[in-house]
């Protein structure tokens, strides 16, 4: 199963890169994890990602459309980095998560979320909607 | 073997059932290196699998206790090399190689705690691809090797290997065993071959991992068309060995070629089961994530030289259908002339016939069955039904409707997959239609 492990933000992840020395530290440590996850054949893709301060967020409601500039607040709600896996099942990802070093200076957190998966949409993903699917496949092809 | 984790939530709360699956899951990530580096030690796979399965148990008793360990790979080597001891020492050291191993592991003993996680940490992944190695040994059979590495290195039980195979557990198990006393017999060592050796063993281990991937892609028999489980196992087989050999560049092309070939996995097959060629499949359920990563992996083999290996050239050919948005954009002229190299670097009857494909897409069914009629007296392809299938499929597109129509349902009646074989039956009764 594919699982996304989101690295959740905090106070300090959102002003931006830490201190050099420190940053160095959490590089080393990470790069060593990463390796693990290769050698595995766990780690599919992972990127870190910048302070929401550089983010947009485009809000709808109806046929509105609003664009708000970051940053955003609750800097705990937010997402710092993610990488997706390919393990097994939960229990895996969870051992996998465990042995994580701890991506920021302070308390912090990692969030697992499976993928759907193309059984879990059934009833959802009818005859129709395929051939909608095709059919914008093209267009987007011809354009 | 692992106890289910239901066994456990009969005897004991659902606090006790979480940790218990949580300390599987641990055990899971660090089993195959637990058993490369055991059998490393034993020489003895059956033996390093039981004193692997030892650790677990010391583990579900003390971990409860003591937590997690920081390094729960070198702790549960620990445990398993004071049980090895334990049994030497019980049984009589009659032979030499009792005496040694017990002789190296005494020695061990004597080293620091952090001297030991030291030398029990496998950066490298040098013991894991030992293991890999040794159950892909040329001196097995093909099946006896793919079943003993998803044991071994997958993790697979026998009963989930017998499955994945459809095949029945006592078969597997024994071909498991035949497997394993052949290593023994042949005195097969744990290690990574160097320089020429390596160069001659890589290709059975490539072999068995692509073996494994078929067998889920192309399932052979039964009722479904793919097996999605099997093609995952492979996939991360090649991800380990790709991370282990970065710079084996038919590791890399295998893995490009799987990336690439799964990531159609979910338009393989049609809601009802049945199956899709590639040239009507729904391009929106392409995975492009595997695809980025299959062009990623072969951009590297490029980089390293070895475009030119029969997996990278496979893999590119998997490539121009990724790259193509719509089937009609598909590069019929490249896929041709890869088939042509391919058809020199790696002869064979299949690719002959697929290359006889590509050239009917590139340059019309005379062309295709031009070359198809070169190999139809091949031994290999005679009850081979993607001959007879191709063959009417020259022949449709040439309007010769009848002979199209005998020839599918010559494809039909060889293959033994039964979706297959519904497609390629409806593709004769539509020859017929008008």
């Amino acid at each position: 199963m594919r699982v996304m492990v989101f690295v959740k933000a905090t106070e300090d992840s959102e002003k931006g890169l830490g201190p050099v020395e420190e940053m160095k530290e959490m590089f080393d440590a990470m790069g060593k994890f990463n390796e693990e996850l290769v050698n595995a054949g766990v780690m599919v893709a992972g990127d870190g990602l910048k302070p929401s301060s550089h983010g947009k967020r485009i809000h709808f409601d109806g046929p509105s459309r609003t664009v708000i500039d970051g940053p955003f607040a609750e800097a705990r709600e937010l997402v710092a980095g993610y990488w997706i896996w390919e393990v097994k099942d939960m229990d895996e990802a969870v051992a996998w998560a465990k042995r994580c070093p701890n991506p920021m200076m302070g308390p912090s957190d990692l969030e697992i979320r499976p993928f759907y998966e193309m059984e879990d949409f059934g009833e959802v993903l009818t005859p129709e909607t395929t051939e909608r699917y095709e059919r914008l496949t093209d267009k987007m092809a011809s354009e | 073997m692992l106890a289910s984790p239901a066994s456990f939530a009969d005897k004991a709360g659902m606090a006790a059932d979480d940790t218990h699956r949580a300390i599987e899951a641990v055990f899971r990530i660090e089993r195959a290196r637990l058993i490369a580096g055991l059998a490393r030690i034993v020489r003895d796979v059956d033996r390093a699998e039981e004193l692997a399965q030892d650790a677990l148990l010391v583990a579900l008793t003390e971990w409860p206790k003591i937590g997690v360990p920081a390094n729960p790979g070198a702790w549960l080597m620990a445990a398993a090399k004071r049980r090895a001891i334990d049994g030497i020492r019980h049984t009589t050291m009659q032979s030499r190689k009792h005496a040694e191993i017990a002789r190296e592991l005494d020695e061990e003993q004597g080293m620091s705690a952090e001297a030991m996680e030291a030398a029990l940490d496998d950066p490298l992944g040098d013991e894991l691809l030992g293991l890999i190695f040794a159950a892909c040994h040329p001196v097995i059979g093909a099946e006896g090797r793919a079943a003993l590495t998803l044991r071994l290195v997958g993790g697979l039980t026998v009963e989930e290997i017998a499955r994945a195979f459809l095949s029945n557990d006592a078969a597997i198990a024994a071909r498991i065993t035949r497997a394993k006393k052949a290593i023994a017999k042949a005195g097969v060592a744990f290690e990574v071959p160097r320089g020429a050796e390596l160069a001659a063993r890589l290709p059975s281990v490539l072999e068995v991992v692509y073996l494994i991937f078929n067998e889920g892609y192309a399932a052979t028999a039964g009722p479904s068309l793919v097996r999605p489980p099997l093609c995952a196992e492979a996939q991360r087989l090649g991800r380990i060995l790709a991370g282990l050999m970065p710079e084996e560049a038919e590791v890399l092309g295998l893995l490009a070629l799987m990336e690439i070939q799964a990531s159609r996995l979910a338009a393989r097959a049609g809601p009802d089961g049945r199956f899709v060629p590639l040239t009507e499949q729904n391009r929106a359920c392409w995975d492009q994530l595997l695809i980025r990563r299959g062009l990623n992996a072969l951009q590297r083999v490029e980089a390293l030289g070895g475009a030119g290996g029969p997996y990278a050239l496979q893999a590119a050919l998997a490539a121009c259908h990724a790259r193509a948005r719509r089937a009609e954009d598909t590069d019929w002229r490249r896929i041709a002339a890869l088939y042509d190299r391919l058809g020199q670097v790696m002869p064979s009857p299949v690719v002959e016939l697929n290359r006889a494909v590509a050239h009917s897409m590139a340059f019309g069914p005379e062309a295709g069955l031009k070359l198809v009629d070169t190999i139809a007296d091949a031994a290999a392809l005679r009850n081979y039904a993607p001959l007879p299938a191709a063959r009417g499929d020259f022949l449709l597109r040439a309007g010769r409707k009848a002979e199209a129509k005998g020839a599918f349902e010559a494809a039909a009646a060889l293959s033994a997959n039964e979706r297959e074989r519904d497609w390629l039956l409806a593709r004769a009764a539509a020859c017929g239609a008008d």
